[in-house]
């Protein structure tokens, strides 16, 4: 009983990870209906720069957390004027393809840079040590990451939802040409938005640092398994990536401890169940089924 | 956005999950013509990869500076002036190894190929070398399978193989007191010839294995696995990951706090760019063995201060033993005065080897396995670090007869 507890709490710690860093995939393309193949590229460039300014400019995980996206979201930005927004016009394809080469070249780069063998990282002396709660055993920093995630999730539904910029956001992804008929200029909104999935991407990276190795390819198989996520949870849906990267979660953890081999095909077995089941996701709108 | 956007979408996305990692980057190739009195040296291995900073472009460096050597050693009395050192990216992939190897032994005149990390990759080439009667000087694959079931006349394991590797940790760590074991590796041929040598080496020394744990690959996350591993509360868990899914481990093992248990870890296969990775405090204390080390006295560290005056960084054991690969094939050659491959075979086999890199060395002819002095080796203190680099301390030298199985075991027949 106390195994399948620890196991459990570990599933939802990395599951609120994965929430997190789905979310940034979900909210691009739910706003622009861009597949973004760089995510996993862009978490791994926010867990590098974190590395980078611990080493040069002795920038501790607290300051990182509060510089990283910021340079990401500055990043995205850049991203999305030089290149994402010629291509929305067309098929989403193209984005894809564009994002998927911008993949390739940010890994080499960094490769270039930093080698293969990976950077080090410290976390800070706050985060590490265990918890006990009452006979389950998390580590410190994974608790840390747990509440953290969670909090960004929550204020990113509450503005979604309760604030004025949420609801043109909203609407203008899933009604758009209502939302022009209204007067609201989507396409206003469409860069910032890039931003801040990139931003968010960055920040996962951010968290990954202490406990995840920091290489130019550490994003490459976690993108795959935020891509199940988003596909399980419905394709642009917020609450959908929040909910099924906490299913995923569970599911790898409960895989490791009890059918080690299949831990990572069990996420694309419930993927392909999901998709059986309702092709557009748990939290997919239905017109995605047409 | 509409329904066909949203069917575009989930296409693109099926795709992504269908096409999963990709690798990139053309390889390097070389030309000429094979003409006598050329000699060419193929390096092929990763150049871009996870492998590329345990052997990769420098490895391609410590074999010029073997060419270098061999040049001046010999000066006037060189049997062949125009050597060539080409290198070639296998990226890892046993069907591009494959490939590349029948084109530099058939179009790039290639008279030995070094290197060749990814044991899947490594048995490929050495089934080219044996087709076409070219010699093959393995340096960083590790699997026992090409010096035992698929061994052959043309193909020699340099440095290292997962024998090496389990009998010195596994049966040292055992003797040491830590005899209960639970065993993580990765689900692929390296990672179950690692468990079972392990499990063999551990078994042997009076210890037991209470459970062995196979893991996806490539791998982020290992908190479950290391939990359940944790759960037999054993005296040492052994992971046989590697590159980034060691650094993984390690780091998801010392946040876990099975340390405070009692519980230690021992690793299957460490390089030293991987305690320069993760930071040595990481390591501490860490026991693995290795085939070399470039601190462990006044000729290696000399060789190690030229290699880091080529490279600007120290050097791992597959650099040391591409040097010392290189170097002796040129001896042979020297001695041979020909490059025919069956004359330089012949003068390798049965021939005893000290050089920097191989201590009380000697190329076994039954099996082509170069046995050698191997180390425990420990990962200082953060505190012991006197200089960049400086990160193991050798605690035994395991001689050369015990470091490697005997040449009765093997199961090769040429």
């Amino acid at each position: 009983m106390n195994a399948l507890l620890q196991y459990a709490v570990q599933g939802l710690a990395a599951g609120s990870f994965y929430a997190l860093a789905a979310l940034g995939l979900a909210i691009i393309f739910g706003v622009l209906g861009v597949v973004n193949f760089a995510h996993g590229a862009f978490y791994m460039l926010g867990a590098v720069t974190a590395a980078v300014l611990l080493d040069t400019l002795n920038l501790t995980l607290w300051w990182s957390l509060l510089v990283v996206p910021v340079l990401m979201f500055a990043f995205g930005v850049v991203v999305e004027r030089l290149f994402v927004q010629w291509l929305l016009r067309l098929d989403a394809l193209y984005n894809f393809l564009l994002t998927f080469g911008l993949t390739l070249v940010l890994v080499e780069l960094v490769k270039q840079k930093y080698g293969v063998s990976g950077l080090p990282y410290k976390p800070p002396k706050a985060l590490q040590g265990r918890v006990d709660l009452a006979g389950v055993v998390l580590p410190r920093y994974q608790l840390f990451v747990f509440l953290f995630s969670v909090a960004i999730c929550v204020l990113v539904w509450l503005v979604m939802t309760q604030t004025r910029v949420g609801m043109i956001v909203r609407a203008s992804t899933e009604k758009p040409e209502l939302a022009r008929a209204l007067g609201i200029n989507v396409g206003r909104w469409v860069t910032p938005v890039f931003g801040f999935g990139v931003a968010i991407a960055g920040l996962a990276g951010v968290l990954a640092a202490p406990f995840r190795a920091i290489t130019a390819d550490m994003g490459n198989n976690f993108a795959i398994i935020l891509f199940a996520v988003v596909v399980i949870g419905g394709l642009g849906s917020i609450v959908g990536a929040v909910v099924a990267g906490f299913l995923v979660g569970l599911v790898e953890a409960f895989g490791q401890a009890y059918a080690p081999t299949f831990a990572q095909i069990l996420i694309f077995v419930l993927m392909a169940l999901v998709i059986l089941v309702r092709p557009a996701g748990l939290f997919g709108r239905k017109e995605a089924t047409a | 956005m509409n329904s066909k956007q949203i069917r575009a979408g989930a296409a693109a996305m099926t795709g992504v999950l269908l096409l999963g990692a990709c690798g990139g980057g053309g390889p390097g190739g070389s030309g000429g013509d094979f003409t006598d009195g050329k000699l060419v040296l193929a390096i092929l291995n990763d150049q871009s990869g996870i492998y590329k900073d345990a052997s990769g472009p420098n490895s391609v460096k410590a074999v010029r500076m073997a060419v270098a050597d061999y040049k001046e050693k010999y000066g006037d009395k060189a049997v062949v002036d125009d050597i060539e050192v080409t290198s070639t990216d296998h990226q890892n992939k046993p069907d591009i190894a494959n490939t590349k190897a029948k084109e530099l032994y058939e179009r790039g005149g290639a008279d030995v190929i070094l290197d060749v990390p990814t044991s899947s990759a490594a048995l490929a080439v050495a089934n080219q070398a044996k087709s076409h009667k070219k010699l093959f000087l393995d340096v960083s694959a590790a699997t026992t399978e090409l010096t035992g079931g698929q061994c052959n006349k043309y193909t020699f394991q340099w440095a290292y193989n997962t024998y090496m590797l389990a009998n010195g940790t596994g049966t040292t760590v055992t003797q040491n007191g830590d005899k209960k074991w639970h065993i993580i590796y990765p689900d692929y041929q390296f990672g179950q010839d690692m468990a079972k040598s392990f499990t063999e080496a551990i078994k042997g020394a009076g210890g037991t294995v209470q459970g062995t744990i196979p893991t996806p690959f490539p791998n982020d996350n290992f908190a479950t696995f290391l939990t359940k591993a944790g759960s037999t509360n054993p005296d040492v868990i052994g992971t046989m990951q590697a590159g980034g899914d060691l650094i993984n481990v390690v780091k998801q093992f010392n946040e876990s706090g099975l340390k405070d248990k009692g519980i230690n870890l021992a690793v299957g296969l460490m390089l030293i760019t991987d305690i320069h990775s993760l930071g040595v405090d990481q390591f501490a204390g860490t026991m693995f063995t290795d085939a070399w080390y470039w601190n462990m006295d006044a000729e290696s560290r000399g060789w190690a201060d030229r290699f880091r005056d080529e490279t600007g960084t120290r050097p791992t054991f597959e650099h040391a033993g591409n040097y010392s690969a290189a170097l002796q094939y040129l001896e042979a050659v020297q001695e041979a005065g020909t490059d025919d491959a069956d004359a330089v075979v012949g003068k390798l086999e049965n021939k005893k080897i000290n050089d920097v890199f191989l201590r009380n060395g000697e190329v076994r002819a039954k099996d082509h396995l170069v046995v050698h002095d191997a180390y425990l080796a420990r990962v200082r203190e953060p505190s012991e670090v006197k200089e960049p680099w400086d990160y193991e301390e050798i605690v035994t030298t395991i001689p050369a007869a015990k470091a490697f199985p005997p040449a009765e075991a093997s199961a090769c027949s040429m």
